[in-house]
């Protein structure tokens, strides 16, 4: 199985203040970028998706999937978390507000449906959105996600 | 039997739906081949599918694109909830 990206410090953001949906998902673009794993266009391509088909990335109540398509401005697949310090709404029917946004980048459709599979294991407990919510680090964060941290933060390596 | 998940874009949302749909069936004793699909390839996708997995959001939009399918559309609230998904493939299929 292919594993999930490691979550770097630098891809969590704690407490955000935002005050709509689009400046929730870019912060989670700016935190892509940040990581290295997309570039800042990324953020307008995940807006745009929200955009043309509604608030369907809201698949969890509190939970936002924010993702567009692999593209160029795609540097490796990579994921990225904010939590926000008050909720917004997406405009979602049953799972308003999001309290939590999960960027992802993937570079490609086939390779992250495993990877994938791996953070529906950690969703599957309901309880975990709010613990995301309040978590008070990027290394609690990846303890509740199951993710490694990178072996140096900051930028990964290639 | 077919099942298809679809999303805006194929990827991501699609691709949790497809992973919680074949644990829900493991958990029903039902096998199945899952795929994930985008929106624009859904008539295709789903031309010899049983169910169409999706979110209440784009159920409609799928709807249109697949016109005379005979696959069932089920709309999916969270997608991380096993047991919901469980539940309404289990009415669909049973």
């Amino acid at each position: 199985m292919t594993p999930l990206p490691p979550l770097p410090d630098t891809a969590v953001v704690l407490g955000a203040q935002v005050s709509d949906w689009r400046a929730a998902v870019r912060e989670a673009g700016r935190a892509l970028a940040r990581s290295g794993a997309a570039r800042v266009e990324y953020a307008d391509r995940m807006i745009a998706v929200i955009e043309e088909f509604g608030a369907y990335v809201v698949i969890a109540p509190g939970l936002a999937l924010a993702h567009a398509r692999p593209g160029p401005d795609v540097r490796r697949e990579g994921l990225a978390v904010v939590t926000l310090a008050d909720p917004v709404a997406f405009g979602h029917p049953h799972n308003d507000p999001v309290r939590v946004v999960i960027g992802l980048a993937a570079s490609s459709a086939e390779e992250h449906v495993a990877s994938v599979a791996q953070l529906a294991n950690a969703f599957n407990d309901q309880r975990i959105v709010g613990r995301i919510a309040r978590a008070a680090s990027p290394a609690e964060v990846r303890d509740l996600l199951g993710l490694a941290a990178p072996a140096v933060d900051g930028a990964v390596g290639a | 039997m077919r099942i298809v998940a679809v999303c805006g874009v194929g990827i991501g949302t699609s691709a949790i739906l497809q992973v919680n749909a074949e644990r829900a069936l493991s958990r029903l004793g039902l096998t199945a081949d899952v795929s994930a699909s985008d929106l624009a390839n859904v008539a295709d996708a789903a031309a010899d599918a049983q169910v169409i997995l999706t979110s209440t959001e784009l159920a409609d939009a799928v709807r249109a694109a697949i016109g005379r399918s005979y696959a069932e559309i089920i709309e999916v609230v969270n997608y991380f909830d096993v047991e919901e998904i469980a539940g309404k493939l289990e009415a669909s299929l049973g």
